[in-house]
């Protein structure tokens, strides 16, 4: 069993962070895991997209064609990754920047204003937390606490006291739930 | 040692650190810049020497002048940054002297990109520095393994008194792995016979690779070929995977062997016995290895981020006895896994084809790139 | 070559310093390479520094630098000795690391090299053989040939339209911070040998203290190149080099103005 996790967005919505909480998680709980990040000469504000695998043999390639989930945290992301989901797979979309609605029938979508309830919440770096909790209540990758775990293990040392809000963020995400396409 | 998520290029810095690297000279490229600010930051903690010099050629220099004093010395750069070493390579060579450098590919040729590619492999396994002498060329596929190598290169590199080139690429620099790291080793407390240190109460001693008399040259280059025997008769590494049963067979190596091997997968759910062998050694080539592979199945597919550097020497191991046909993806290009298991099919479907060279047939099927 | 045994009537008043090895060098006569050398040999042996020098030899005619000093020696790429040194003094810095690099290793293939050492205010001692010409491979234009200069590859003279100007090394690395003590000095006569001596040593010193990047510019004669005897070129280097070549201290550190020798 192998799921391909594409996570895309501007640099600086927690995009590479978000995919080694992922990776994290999933070597604590005993994965085969890959994070591999896209990198170029932009440094912030770009695009930034990595790709985390989390798999219980030894991992392939850590790209593929046709990833499992695609997370995309922006407009730029969902045009140009849509098309590349795999059949039956899974797409979390940020709509608070996202204007349009998915094209895509033969896949499961979760549309979720992720920038709102991160700030509904009381910061907006919460985003990445809302969209992973949306990703994980949907796609049996990981139980969410084994996230929550990795949580508490990885988040740097001066964001220690935002880990109770994190762990709301990752809730309040998994609240979310597919949308039938129209 | 429990494992973490590391960073390919970080864990190569590490584990030199831990395998007793007492210099490292470097210079910022990308996608190999993790690797020197990691040393950058790690050997003063460890009381150890770091600079970043001026450019390649004066990094490499450095670092012929640390292993002129038998100390445990490396470099580490991309692609461009190691074609401007490799004149201090040769030199090193010629002197006889031990370093490890690593070379995270990326795509070329001049200033190409940053993205990860294998076009380095014939710059490094074949030479790239004048004269005549082989460089130890290990291929890690993963951060695991860049780490084992890397250990590894430095043990190589003493017992035979030769340059050890970890052949990695952006892909394998960039990525995050769990990997576990060995302990951290005691640096050397005794230095080699020939090590420039100082003459203190004993006779001096010089290093240098000169040779003006021809015939002592030649004496020389014997003495390193004859060398070179003794590690291809004993360094030799590879990996195979699923080929037990398996009627066709992939050769590649690196992050282009990690594809493979998903392809691998991917063919045989769909009922093709197909293998993979991946050298890990580069130089020295599996070629025996290879050669029975050959013996063994129907055809082969080599498959490269290159335009087909390695499958010159897959095509002199197999001596035209198994058909080979070539699948790469260059310039940057990752190939995905199913464009192997695509090649893997066209292979299984025949007619197999023994006229002709396999980077030609597969130019035809790149055309549309024309 | 044998030392003749002394009788008890005779003294000797001179004699191979220990740190150079008993080998003929290979140098053209009149070369003041052997001057340097010697100079160098003398005063490792009079601060007691032979078990602690490492020498980095270059390439031009002081290819084989390594082997007249009897002490231990490595040889390096073109222009590259300032690194290499860099590298030995790195890991083994209670050595005395010295590199010894002609005009067209130091101030042409191996400018940055030297620069970068000086910028680094690496902790070694450059001794930089200017004599106007690449000796080794026939006398060509080098980056330190005097405007008009004939040479093997500016057979008209350096026509500095064409070819630029030449670089006046010491001046230029005296600018940079991490440079500690950076001279010039010239081989033509006995008081300016004393005095290019004097520059060595105080350069040993300097490094010895942990003061920083040294160098010693030494003008030199290249009798054979220039096609002149020996005493022509000396006249040559007086009346021609000098005047572009001004001697004297570009950089000396406060911390080196203390060193009394």
């Amino acid at each position: 069993m192998q799921t391909e996790i594409l996570i895309a967005g501007f640099g600086g919505q927690g995009v590479l962070f978000g995919g080694q909480l992922m990776a994290y998680a999933g070597m604590e709980y005993g994965k085969q895991v890959t994070w591999i990040p896209s990198y170029g000469p932009e440094m912030r504000g770009g695009t930034a997209n990595c790709t985390v695998i989390i798999s219980d043999e030894e991992i392939g390639s850590p790209l593929v064609r046709h990833p499992r989930v695609l997370m995309a945290f922006n407009l730029p992301s969902l045009d140009k990754y849509e098309s590349a989901v795999a059949e039956g797979g899974l797409l979390v979309v940020n709509s608070s920047m996202v204007e349009r609605s998915v094209d895509r029938k033969n896949v499961r979508s979760i549309l979720i204003p992720a920038n709102e309830i991160a700030e509904n919440l009381g910061d907006k770096r919460l985003t990445n937390m809302v969209m992973l909790g949306a990703m994980l209540a949907n796609q049996p990758v990981l139980p969410l606490e084994a996230v929550e775990k990795a949580l508490e293990h990885h988040i740097p040392e001066r964001h220690k006291r935002l880990l109770p809000m994190n762990i709301k963020a990752l809730r309040k995400g998994a609240e979310f739930k597919p949308v039938a396409v129209k | 040692m429990a494992k973490e998520m590391m960073k390919g290029n970080e864990a190569v810095a590490e584990a030199a650190i831990r395998a007793g690297v007492q210099a490292y000279f470097g210079y910022p490229i990308t996608p190999q810049t993790e690797l020197l600010e990691w040393m950058s930051r790690r050997m003063p903690e460890e009381g150890r020497a770091f600079v970043q010099a001026e450019s390649e050629l004066a990094a490499i220099n450095m670092v012929y002048g640390a292993a002129c004093t038998g100390r445990r010395v490396m470099s580490s750069s991309s692609s461009p940054g190691v074609s401007l070493m490799l004149e201090g390579i040769s030199y090193m060579a010629g002197t006889e002297v031990p370093a490890v450098i690593v070379d995270v590919m990326r795509g070329g040729p001049g200033l190409g990109n940053i993205q990860p590619s294998q076009s380095d492999y014939n710059q490094i396994v074949h030479g790239g520095g004048h004269g005549d002498y082989h460089p130890i060329v290990l291929a890690p596929c993963s951060v695991q393994e860049s780490i084992d190598l890397t250990v590894l290169a430095f043990d190589l590199a003493e017992k035979y008194r030769s340059i050890v080139i970890i052949l990695s690429d952006g892909s394998i620099g960039q990525m995050m792995e769990p990997a576990e790291l060995p302990p951290m080793m005691p640096l050397k407390t005794s230095f080699p016979e020939w090590a420039v240190d100082g003459a203190a109460g004993r006779e001096r001693r010089f290093l240098s690779s000169i040779y003006m008399d021809a015939p002592a040259e030649e004496v020389a280059n014997m003495r390193l070929l004859n060398r070179w025997a003794k590690i291809r008769e004993n360094e030799i590494r590879y990996k195979e995977y699923y080929l037990d049963d398996a009627e066709y067979a992939i050769v590649g190596f690196g992050s282009a062997g990690r594809v493979a091997l998903s392809a691998v997968r991917q063919a045989r759910e769909m009922g093709i016995k197909v293998g993979l062998l991946r050298p890990i050694s580069l130089n020295p080539f599996p070629v025996d290895a290879i050669e029975a592979l050959g013996k063994r199945v129907k055809g082969i597919l080599v498959v490269e981020m290159n335009t087909g550097q390695m499958l010159d020497d897959v095509l002199l191991a197999t001596r035209g006895k198994v058909p080979v046909e070539f699948y790469g993806r260059t310039g940057g290009v990752i190939p995905f896994p199913d464009e192997v298991v695509s090649a893997v099919q066209r292979l299984a479907a025949g007619p197999i084809v023994t006229t002709g060279h396999p980077r030609d047939r597969w130019m035809k099927f790149m055309s549309f790139l024309n | 070559m044998t030392v003749p045994e002394l009788d008890s009537e005779q003294v000797a008043v001179y004699q191979r310093p220990d740190a150079l090895s008993d080998t003929n060098t290979h140098y053209c006569p009149g070369c003041t390479h052997g001057v340097a050398h010697r100079l160098i040999a003398e005063v490792v042996d009079e601060m007691g520094l032979r078990e602690r020098m490492i020498g980095v030899a270059s390439v031009g005619c002081s290819v084989f630098a390594y082997n007249y000093f009897d002490f231990d020696f490595v040889q390096s790429p073109h222009g590259r000795a300032p690194a290499m040194a860099t590298g030995i003094k790195r890991v083994l810095p209670d050595r005395i690391v010295l590199t010894y690099q002609g005009d067209g290793d130091l101030a042409s293939i191996g400018m940055a090299e030297v620069v970068h050492a000086a910028a680094r205010g690496e902790n070694i001692t450059c001794i930089f053989i200017n004599n106007t010409n690449y000796g080794m491979t026939g006398g060509q234009m080098a980056p330190t040939t005097l405007p008009g200069q004939k040479t093997t590859s500016s057979p008209n003279g350096r026509d500095v339209e064409v070819n630029g100007y030449p670089i006046r090394t010491a001046e230029l690395l005296s600018k940079l911070d991490g440079a500690s003590y950076v001279v010039r000095r010239s081989l033509h006569d006995p008081k300016n040998i004393r005095l290019a001596k004097k520059a060595i040593r105080t350069a040993f010193e300097v490094q010895k203290r942990g003061l920083g990047f040294s160098m010693v510019e030494l003008l030199s004669i290249c009798p054979t190149n220039w096609g002149m005897t020996p005493r022509q070129a000396i006249q040559w280097l007086e009346e021609k080099m000098i005047p572009f070549y001004a001697l004297g201290d570009y950089k000396v550190n406060p911390s080196v103005a203390d060193i009394k020798i």
